[in-house]
C-alpha cells in the first residue's frame, strides 16, 4: 500500500491503495465517487470515463500511481450545480434508459463539446463510437449533444433540472 | 446509499405506524383499502402497503413496487397515480419500495408490470382523490358532488372555496374508505399526465453521478469479493492455492464454495474477499484451481451443429404442432422451399455486470441489495439455498443496470449471500465483465430445419419445421412421489404449436428435439420471440418471392379475414388478427411500401409478430454497398400496444431502444462453445452495435385502439431483425440464414 495525493474535482484526496489499483477503483471503493462506473475492465465500453486534465480518458485503464498531479473530474464534479449543458440537455430530452453508461457518455461529450463546440452528427459519432450503450439510447445521446450545444452557445436552457418537468421531443 | 436506504426504512416504518400521513395501498388479496394514520395494532394483520402519501405541505410521495431496469417503470406507474390522484408532477417524489409482499408480485419480466399494474394504480389514485373530495365537502358542508380537483387542491366553485390535499390530510385520514366501486375513475379525453412526455424520475441522479445502482451500495464495514467459477460450465473447483490468495495485500478470507446442483442457482466456486474489490481482483489474478470439469468438457459449437444436422434427417423427438399432410400437400405444391436457420447463444451484456450487496447478521436474518428483475424469486432462491425462512430475507431493491432478462436469474444473489454467510460481516460481490459473459444464463441458440410450399393460387399450403433446440436435465417430482430427470429446453427454447404461422397452414408440422447441453440458460429480451420472428418470418418471405408474391400482399392473405383466431390447447392465447392486420396495413402505409423504385443494393423489408400482448409491424429500409457494408436507412414501427400510452418519452425511448437492440444482437454478437467453455470474453469479443452504425431514421407509430394497455419492454424487439434481412434480400438476392449477420458476405456486383 502507498499513498497518493489526487487531484480529484479541484480538491486534493490522499487514498492509500496498491500502486496497479486503476484510479476507477480508487474513486469508486476508496472516495465514495461512484458515478464512474465499471464495465468491462479492458477500456472498451467507456462507461468509467473520467476527464484529465480536460481529456477524457477511461478509469479502468489508469493505475493510480501513473496519475501524478494531472487533474482528474468525474462527474460528480462536472458542474457544482449539476447543471452542465449536457446535464441539462439529458433532462430535457430524457436520455437515458437504465442510466449505467451515461456518466461515462456525458463525460466524452463533455470533451468533445470543449473541442468543437457545435459538432455535427458524424463529428459526434465519431467522439461517442467507444462509448456502450446497451439499452441503446443512442438516438437520444446525438440528440442531446446537439441541445447542449445549443444550450452552451445560447447561454440559457428552458431545461429540467429535477424530475418535474415535461421531457421534450 | 446507506443515507438512502435509512431513510427508505424510515418512510416504511412511517408508512406503517403512522403520523399525519395518508396512506393508501392494495391488500395482498388486491383489493383496494386505506390504512389511516390511526389504525390500531390490532388492525396490523390486515395493514395495507403505501402507495401514496401525502404530507401536510401537499407534497406526494409514491412507492414504485417494480424494479427499475430502464424500461421505465418508476416514472411510469407512479404517473398513473398522480393522473387520478389529479396531483402536479412536480410535487411527486417517487420512492424505490422493497420487497414486500404486500405490494404484490413485484418481478419486472415479460413487459407485465404496465399490463398487470395499469388498472389497480388508476383506482388507487381515484380512491385517494375521493377521500380527499370527502374531507373538503365535509369541512364546507356541502355535497361531494359539487366538488372538483385542480393539480393537488379540491375546489368548490359555487362558493369559490379551495382546499391543498396538504391541508385535508388530517381529516382524509379519519374518513373511511370508499367500495372501490363507487370511486369514478378519470375520464382519459382528460387526462393531463398520462399520455404526455415526462423524464425519468432518476435522471438528476443518472446525470449526476450519485449512488443508484446495486454496484454502488456501500454499507460500513461492507468487505468486497470476487468469484471464480469454472471456465467449463458445469464444473467445480478441486482446490485452490488458498494460502497464497490470502496472504495477498488486503485480502481477508479466500474459500471454495461446494454450492448446488442447479445450474441456475448457487454454483460451485472459489471466492476471494478482501477490502477494496481492485484488491480481490489482483489477488484474482494469481489464483490456481484444480478443476474437476465435469461432463460438460467436449462440448463445442461445432459438435453441436453437427449434432442437430444428424437429429435433422430423424423425425423429431415432439411433435407440437400436426395439421393436415404436410408430406402430401409438399408434393403437391407449386413452389417449396427449404431452409435451415440457425442462430448462436448470446449473452444479455446488460452494462451493470451483477452484483449484489449481502449481509447475514448476528440473529440470522439476511439483508440483501440487488439490482434484480425478479426480487421475489431472488428471496425464495436464498431461501431454499440456506434453509432460512422467507420472511428472515430483506431485499432491497436497487435501480439496475439494464436487465434484458438476466437479472430475472437470481444466482448472483446467492453467490453474494454464501460469501457473507461465511465471512460474517457485509460483503458486496462484483462480478467482472468476464464472469458476466461467461457466466450469463444464457439465451439458447437454436437450429430450424423448414420445408415449405406454396400453391398454385400462391398462397401458403405447407409448413414443416424441425426445431433442434438446447435443455438440460432437470428434476422433476411425479404424481406418484417418484422423480426422474427430465430434459427441459431453455427459456425461449420451446416452439408453442401456436407460434405463427401455425394455425395458418392448413398443413403444418411443427417438431421439437432437444439436445443436453449443460449450460445455464435464461430468458433474454423477449424470450422465443426473438429468433423466431426472425427465422418465421424470414421464411415466410422465401416462399413470398418463390412465388413471385409481393410481401406484404402475401402476409396478408395469410392472416386472413378472421378477426380472432382462438388458441389451441390448454395454454393457447387468441390471436387477434384484426389488430394484425391493422399494423401490418399500417406500416405499409406509414413506410410509402410498394411506393418507391430501388436502385440495386437498396430495399425494403417487412415483418409482424405478436408477442406480449402487443401487436407491431415493421419496415426497414437498407443499403448494402457492393463490398457488402449494410447500412440500415430508415425503420417504421407500427405497434398496437392498447388504448393508452402512459408516458410518451418513455415508450418512445423503448421503441428506439428496442429497434436498436433488435439490430446490434442481429449484427454482432454470437459466443463461440469450445470444450465445454464461452469463448468470448469481453465486449472487445462480442461486438455491440454502437452510435456510428445507429439508425438515423426511426419512425415510431402508436395505434391507440379500445384494447387494455399493455407493456413495451419486448414487442418492439422480435420484428426488427427479420425486416432487415427481408430488406438486404431485396437488395441484394442473398437470403441471411445464419446469425449473427456480421459474419455474413453481403457483397454483391
Amino acid at each position: 500500500m502507498s499513498k497518493y495525493n489526487l487531484n480529484v474535482n479541484g480538491k486534493i484526496q490522499s487514498v492509500d491503495v496498491e500502486a496497479d489499483t486503476p484510479l476507477l477503483w480508487a474513486l469508486r471503493d476508496t472516495l465514495g465517487l461512484v458515478g464512474t462506473k465499471y464495465g468491462c475492465g479492458i477500456g472498451a465500453c467507456g462507461a468509467c470515463t473520467v476527464h484529465i486534465d480536460g481529456q477524457p480518458a477511461r478509469a479502468c485503464q489508469m493505475p493510480v500511481s501513473s496519475v501524478g498531479k494531472h487533474k482528474i473530474t468525474t462527474i460528480e464534479g462536472l458542474d457544482a450545480n449539476a447543471a452542465h449543458p449536457l446535464q441539462q440537455a439529458w433532462q430535457e430530452l430524457d436520455v437515458p434508459q437504465c442510466g449505467y453508461c451515461q456518466a461515462g457518455q456525458i463525460m466524452t461529450a463533455c470533451a468533445l463539446l470543449k473541442q468543437t463546440p457545435r459538432p455535427t452528427d458524424a463529428q459526434i459519432d465519431d467522439a461517442m463510437a467507444g462509448n456502450l450503450c446497451r439499452c441503446a439510447t443512442y438516438v437520444r445521446i446525438r440528440a442531446g449533444i446537439h441541445r447542449a450545444a445549443e444550450i452552451a452557445s445560447s447561454g440559457k436552457s428552458d431545461g429540467v433540472k429535477n424530475n418535474s418537468g415535461k421531457a421534450k421531443k | 446509499m446507506t443515507q438512502i436506504i435509512e431513510s427508505r426504512r424510515r418512510f416504511l416504518r412511517q408508512g406503517a405506524a403512522g403520523g399525519v400521513s395518508l396512506l393508501l395501498g392494495l391488500h395482498a388479496g388486491g383489493a383496494i383499502a386505506a390504512a389511516a394514520s390511526t389504525d390500531s395494532p390490532a388492525n396490523s394483520d390486515f395493514a395495507p402497503n403505501a402507495f401514496i402519501r401525502i404530507g401536510q405541505d401537499g407534497r406526494v410521495t409514491l412507492i414504485s413496487k417494480q424494479p427499475e431496469i430502464g424500461q421505465g417503470i418508476k416514472t411510469s406507474l407512479p404517473m398513473i397515480i398522480a393522473e387520478e390522484l389529479d396531483v402536479a408532477w412536480q410535487d411527486v417524489r417517487v420512492v424505490q419500495g422493497d420487497l414486500n409482499p404486500i405490494y404484490g408480485p413485484q418481478g419486472a419480466g415479460g413487459s407485465t408490470s404496465t399490463p398487470t399494474n395499469y388498472d389497480n394504480f388508476h383506482k388507487l389514485g381515484a380512491t385517494a382523490r375521493a377521500i380527499l373530495v370527502q374531507a373538503a365537502s365535509q369541512a364546507w358542508s356541502v355535497p361531494a358532488s359539487e366538488c372538483s380537483t385542480d393539480k393537488g387542491s379540491v375546489e368548490h366553485k359555487a362558493s369559490n372555496r379551495k382546499l391543498g390535499y396538504g391541508a385535508l390530510v388530517k381529516v382524509a385520514a379519519t374518513l373511511p374508505v370508499p367500495d372501490v366501486k363507487s370511486v369514478a375513475l378519470k375520464d382519459p379525453s382528460t387526462y393531463r399526465l398520462l399520455g404526455t412526455r415526462i423524464g425519468g424520475v432518476d435522471n438528476a441522479q443518472v446525470v449526476s453521478g450519485k449512488p443508484l445502482f446495486g454496484i454502488d451500495v456501500k454499507l460500513p464495514g461492507m468487505l468486497y469479493a470476487t468469484y471464480v467459477k469454472c471456465p467449463t460450465l458445469g464444473g467445480r473447483p478441486v482446490k485452490a492455492n488458498l494460502a497464497a490468495i490470502k496472504a495477498m495485500p488486503g485480502v481477508k478470507d479466500a474459500f471454495l464454495i461446494e454450492g448446488t446442483a442447479n445450474l441456475n442457482g448457487l454454483r460451485p466456486g472459489v471466492a476471494i474477499v478482501a477490502n477494496s474489490t481492485w484488491n480481490a481482483l489482483r489477488a484474482r489474478k494469481k489464483l490456481q484451481v484444480e478443476w474437476d470439469e465435469g461432463e460438460g468438457a467436449s462440448h463445442s459449437w461445432a459438435g453441436f451443429t453437427a449434432q442437430a444436422q444428424a437429429l435433422s434427417k430423424q423425425p423429431g423427438a415432439a411433435v407440437m404442432r400436426k395439421d393436415g399432410d404436410v408430406a402430401a400437400a409438399l408434393a403437391g405444391a407449386a413452389h417449396t422451399v427449404e431452409a435451415t436457420y440457425s442462430y448462436p447463444f448470446i449473452s444479455h451484456a446488460s452494462m451493470e455486470p451483477q452484483n449484489c450487496t449481502a449481509w447475514f447478521k448476528p440473529d440470522g436474518t439476511l439483508e440483501l441489495w440487488a439490482p434484480t428483475q425478479n426480487p421475489g424469486s431472488g428471496q425464495a432462491l436464498a431461501a431454499s439455498t440456506f434453509n432460512i425462512p422467507k420472511e428472515n430475507i430483506l431485499l432491497h431493491i436497487t435501480r439496475s443496470g439494464g436487465g434484458f432478462g438476466r437479472r430475472l436469474s437470481s444466482d448472483f444473489i446467492v453467490d453474494a449471500a454464501a460469501i457473507a454467510q461465511k465471512v460474517k460481516a457485509p460483503v458486496k460481490l462484483t462480478w467482472t465483465r468476464e464472469d458476466d459473459m461467461q457466466h450469463d444464463h444464457f439465451r439458447a441458440g437454436g437450429f430450424h430445419f423448414l420445408r415449405g410450399g406454396v400453391d398454385a393460387q400462391g398462397k401458403l399450403s405447407a409448413w414443416h419445421n424441425h426445431f433442434v433446440t438446447f435443455a438440460n436435465l432437470v428434476e422433476r417430482k411425479e404424481s406418484d412421489g417418484t422423480s426422474g430427470s427430465v430434459l427441459q429446453p431453455g427459456s425461449g427454447g420451446s416452439l408453442s404449436g401456436d407460434e405463427f404461422p401455425g394455425r395458418w397452414a392448413a398443413n403444418c408440422l411443427l417438431e421439437q428435439t432437444p439436445i443436453e447441453c449443460r449450460i445455464p440458460m435464461g430468458p433474454w429480451r423477449a424470450p422465443g420471440s426473438n429468433v423466431f420472428a426472425w427465422v418465421f418470418h424470414s421464411f415466410i418471405d422465401e416462399l413470398a418471392h418463390a412465388a413471385g408474391r409481393d410481401p406484404v400482399e402475401f402476409r396478408l392473405e395469410m392472416l386472413g379475414d378472421k378477426d380472432i383466431v382462438p388458441g389451441t390447447g390448454e395454454r393457447g392465447q387468441p390471436y387477434n388478427v384484426g389488430r394484425m392486420r391493422n399494423v401490418l396495413k399500417a406500416v405499409a402505409e406509414k413506410s410509402g411500401w410498394g411506393q418507391r423504385k430501388f436502385a440495386r443494393g437498396q430495399g425494403a423489408g417487412v415483418a409482424f409478430h405478436f408477442s406480449h400482448r402487443g401487436y407491431v409491424a415493421e419496415v426497414a429500409e437498407v443499403t448494402v454497398s457492393k463490398e457488402g457494408k449494410l447500412t440500415v436507412d430508415r425503420v417504421v414501427v407500427v405497434t398496437d400496444i392498447g388504448a393508452q400510452i402512459v408516458n410518451l418519452s418513455g415508450a418512445e425511448n423503448q421503441v428506439e431502444g428496442s429497434v436498436i437492440d433488435g439490430l446490434s444482437t442481429l449484427m454482432g454478437p454470437a459466443l463461440d462453445i469450445d470444450k465445454g467453455r464461452i469463448v468470448q470474453s469481453n465486449f472487445h469479443e462480442y461486438p455491440l452495435l454502437r452510435m456510428p452504425d445507429t439508425p438515423t431514421k426511426i419512425e415510431t407509430h402508436f395505434l391507440k385502439t379500445d384494447y387494455p394497455v399493455t407493456g413495451l419492454g419486448e414487442p418492439v424487439f422480435p420484428p426488427l431483425a427479420p425486416a432487415v434481412c427481408n430488406a438486404i434480400f431485396a437488395a441484394t438476392g442473398k437470403r441471411v440464414r445464419e446469425l449473427p449477420l456480421g459474419k455474413a458476405d453481403l457483397s454483391w456486383s
